[in-house]
């Protein structure tokens, strides 16, 4: 009787592994996070590629550009639209934080939302921190 | 006989196709979305339970002391307390390191015959061991890593889990080193049982399946993370829907993702019915679990019942005129 409650107690506790993420998001509102675009990112309508593509693909393109800014020393980038961009993240204002200006309402949203966690700002500070 | 892996091999292609055929051409993104991962959740679970409750219901009516040991007996022999436990203390230590360590798996031995003349050997086997170890805990960091995909908030530990795991910062998105460590050990794993002849031998289509699943299941989520891409915030969104039931389906999600879920669906539904679930057999396995005190106790079997014995004597009373007559020597006379 006694090995059936040691039997049965680890079932329950296996059980209660296994369906963690139905009980543990119990009562939590999870909510697909809305990216907020800034004046200058509306204004400019398009970024260097297109939105799906760069949805996906941009942590790519960055790791690219940094490997051609440091070790080639090329800074700039044509776009898929034709125009040329300055490889930059944060300096300047046609770089990727010149337009999209606010870090926590474009980037961190779905970066904390998918446990996503670049170490672009170990060395990178946001431009409005200088101010 | 020789060919099982490639039955295996074919049923891995078809389950990949599947979904890919469904979703391209006949839309099924609910029924690969929504439908099968919850009936296969719920076979998992349901199978996982019935099977370790018919478990529980087999009989141990005695103890099985093959050990790896000596067994506690003269209080001049030193006894081994951890392989051959006669305390509750000791089969708990000889459990853990079981499932936590694989022990039996430590001892794993070869046979050959001696290199200088007709002898066998044994020689210790060692790697079996340690691409089992680097599989189950590279797939259980795995396992655990997405687990940000059905939370929100995400706890604490799983992020500190996946900090830890992708420590290299090597590329971007950056490695993580379990999903790398799992694809070797389990190629280890597979090319074991096709390379050695006496482990080919013995294996089924059955062993070849889970190997090649897992595989299919891995290629498909490194190819998802390094190479092609994916809308990792709608898969979230999707995943999320999943557990607080309110399903909703993205159509910026691939088909890479369904596949990807089909083949871990298969895996659950798989589970139950097959040597995977040594997962709950390991806990329940009679010659690793019980104590070896069969010199201390007296075991009885729980249903024995009073059994009718005819003794000699009786005998001797019944046919003792008959046993004379016929010159039988008798050891009571009349």
């Amino acid at each position: 009787m006694n090995e059936k409650i040691l039997i049965y107690g680890g079932l329950f506790v296996f059980c209660a592994v296994v369906t963690f993420p139905f009980w543990y998001n119990l009562g939590n509102a999870s909510v697909a996070p809305e990216i907020l675009l800034s004046a200058a990112a509306k204004e400019a309508q398009t970024c260097v590629a297109d939105k799906s593509y760069m949805k996906n693909q941009h942590m790519q393109i960055l790791n690219i550009w940094r490997e051609d800014v440091v070790r080639q020393g090329t800074r700039s980038f044509q776009g898929m639209n034709g125009k040329m961009y300055t490889m930059s993240l944060s300096s300047g204002k046609d770089s990727c934080m010149g337009c999209h200006t606010n870090r926590s309402q474009f980037c961190d949203r779905c970066h904390t939302y998918a446990s996503v966690n670049p170490y672009c700002w170990d060395c990178h500070i946001t431009p409005k921190e200088i101010n | 006989m020789e060919d099982k892996y490639k039955f295996a091999g074919i049923a891995i292609i078809v389950l990949c196709c599947f979904p890919l055929v469904c979703i391209k051409f006949l839309g099924m993104r609910y029924v690969f979305g929504v439908l099968i991962p919850y009936t296969a959740l719920s076979i998992f679970l349901l199978g996982f339970i019935s099977k370790v409750i018919g478990w529980s219901m087999s009989a141990v009516p005695f103890r099985i002391p093959t050990t790896c040991g000596q067994q506690e007996s003269l209080p001049w022999i030193k006894a081994n307390k951890i392989d051959c436990p006669f305390t509750k203390k000791g089969v708990v230590i000889r459990m853990l390191l079981e499932i936590f360590a694989f022990r039996s798996l430590f001892r794993n031995t070869k046979f050959s015959m001696d290199k200088n003349g007709p002898k066998m050997t044994f020689s210790w086997e060692l790697w079996l061991w340690v691409f089992a170890l680097a599989f189950h805990y590279s797939f259980l960091t795995v396992i655990i890593r997405h687990m940000r995909f059905f939370t929100d908030p995400i706890p604490l530990c799983i992020t500190i889990v996946e900090k830890l795991d992708g420590i290299l910062q090597i590329g971007l998105p950056g490695i993580f080193i379990s999903g790398f460590v799992l694809l070797g050990a389990i190629c280890f794993l597979f090319l074991r049982r096709i390379m050695i002849p006496q482990v080919r031998y013995i294996s089924l289509a059955a062993d070849y399946f889970p190997l090649l699943l897992i595989i299919a299941i891995v290629l498909s989520g490194m190819y998802m993370r390094y190479i092609s891409k994916v809308d990792v915030v709608g898969i979230k969104s999707f995943t999320m829907g999943l557990v607080m039931f309110k399903p909703v389906i993205p159509d910026t999600i691939s088909v890479m993702f369904y596949i990807h879920l089909f083949l871990v669906c298969t895996l659950l539904v798989y589970f139950p019915f097959s040597k995977l679930m040594h997962m709950g057999g390991i806990f329940l396995s009679p010659t690793r679990n019980l104590t070896c005190d069969t010199r201390q106790k007296r075991h009885i079997n729980p249903w024995n019942y009073p059994v009718k014995v005819h003794t000699y004597e009786e005998y001797e009373d019944d046919f003792r005129e008959k046993m004379i007559e016929a010159g039988l020597p008798v050891e009571k006379e009349s």
